[in-house]
């Protein structure tokens, strides 16, 4: 990065907690590659220390940056300010979708809840004694699941999703996708069971394909055709197939 | 709000309602080249099995698919609560069948 320049980014920050609260504006200096996230760090080092967001990895792995920049869900450090920005104005705000602890961190504690609920735990088809299950890279199932694995858990799908803020209920885009990925994996046991919960109230069925899940999801992964495969498979073996 | 029979019957409701629209539209297209008249009508439809049925299975289904639609609406987009809506479904259900029936029963039965 080179030094601050006079150029100025004007930057709506909400700042609040469950109770509510409101955006408020911040002037910061514009930098050569700054990334949404440098300007919330840029914020809360140089001018207010109390601004709590949430962020780890800094290279789009660990899924904890995600906010609501200029209405849009987005993983705030791999957004490049220059490609978000209209009129030098930025605004950040938490993510939909889920309850406010403070500022721009979101309780993920639903999402996760969710994520369990769908039957995202793994369960091991065999013990440690019991050797590998052979995989076959290039079966159609093991192709299937490694379309969804590179999921990062960021909750931009679930917060864009219009359904999950309709009906409280739905399971939402992640843990939907999470579970197709275990109904196609030969190691996970029990397969029947993941499917069975998706099919419970709140599952797959209540998904309308809007599609703001693929739109968003920022490894590119379609957690819509996911979803697509679970109504497919439940409906399936409704029918004995 | 959805589960698999409720999802399963809105899609196969749906199923059922395309050619049939497809055929209502048609037979209106049709129906009024020669001038729309209350005697022209009936004269088709009075006494007639196949037009009974054809109505008797649009209102069925269209009853179906309405009512689990406007149960989803209800819920997501007013907010109501889910056993209401689910009330309200089945009061739109038995509504649309009602009036349906004595409707195709009323032009159909001679």
């Amino acid at each position: 990065m080179t030094d601050s320049n006079t150029e100025t980014l004007n930057v709506s920050v909400w700042r609040g907690d469950a109770s509510g609260g409101q955006f408020r504006d911040y002037q910061v200096p514009v930098q050569e590659n700054q990334t949404v996230l440098d300007v919330v760090t840029w914020i809360q080092q140089k001018i207010d220390d109390t601004l709590s967001y949430r962020f780890a990895c800094r290279v789009g792995m660990c899924g904890s940056c995600a906010m609501t920049v200029n209405g849009e869900p987005r993983w705030t450090c791999r957004t490049h300010v220059n490609r978000v920005t209209q009129s030098s104005s930025l605004e950040i705000g938490p993510l939909r979708n889920l309850p406010v602890i403070k500022d721009l961190t979101t309780d993920m504690d639903p999402f996760f809840d969710k994520w369990t609920k769908a039957g995202g735990t793994h369960r091991a088809s065999r013990s440690r004694n019991d050797g590998m299950v052979p995989v076959d890279p290039a079966s159609k199932e093991r192709m299937i699941a490694s379309e969804g694995i590179e999921c990062i858990n960021c909750a931009v799908c679930y917060a864009a999703c219009d359904t999950v803020a309709a009906n409280p209920q739905y399971l939402g885009p992640a843990s939907l996708q999470r579970a197709w990925t275990l109904v196609n994996d030969e190691k996970h046991d029990d397969r029947s069971a993941v499917l069975r919960a998706v099919a419970a109230e709140g599952g797959c069925y209540n998904c309308h394909s809007h599609g703001s899940c693929t739109r968003y999801c920022p490894v590119e992964l379609n957690p819509m055709k996911a979803v697509a495969g679970l109504k497919r498979t439940t409906v399936a073996k409704l029918w004995g197939k | 709000m959805l589960n698999v029979r409720l999802y399963m019957l809105q899609r196969l409701s749906a199923l059922v309602m395309a050619p049939l629209v497809v055929g209502h539209i048609a037979v209106m297209i049709v129906a009024v080249q020669g001038g729309l008249t209350t005697a022209e009508i009936l004269s088709r439809t009075q006494g007639s099995l196949w037009w009974m049925l054809f109505y008797g299975l649009f209102v069925i289904a269209v009853s179906v698919h309405a009512a689990i639609g406007l149960r989803v609406v209800a819920y997501e987009w007013l907010g109501v609560k889910q056993k209401l809506s689910a009330l309200l479904s089945i009061i739109v259900f038995i509504g649309l069948l009602i009036l349906g029936m004595r409707a195709v029963f009323a032009v159909t039965l001679s």
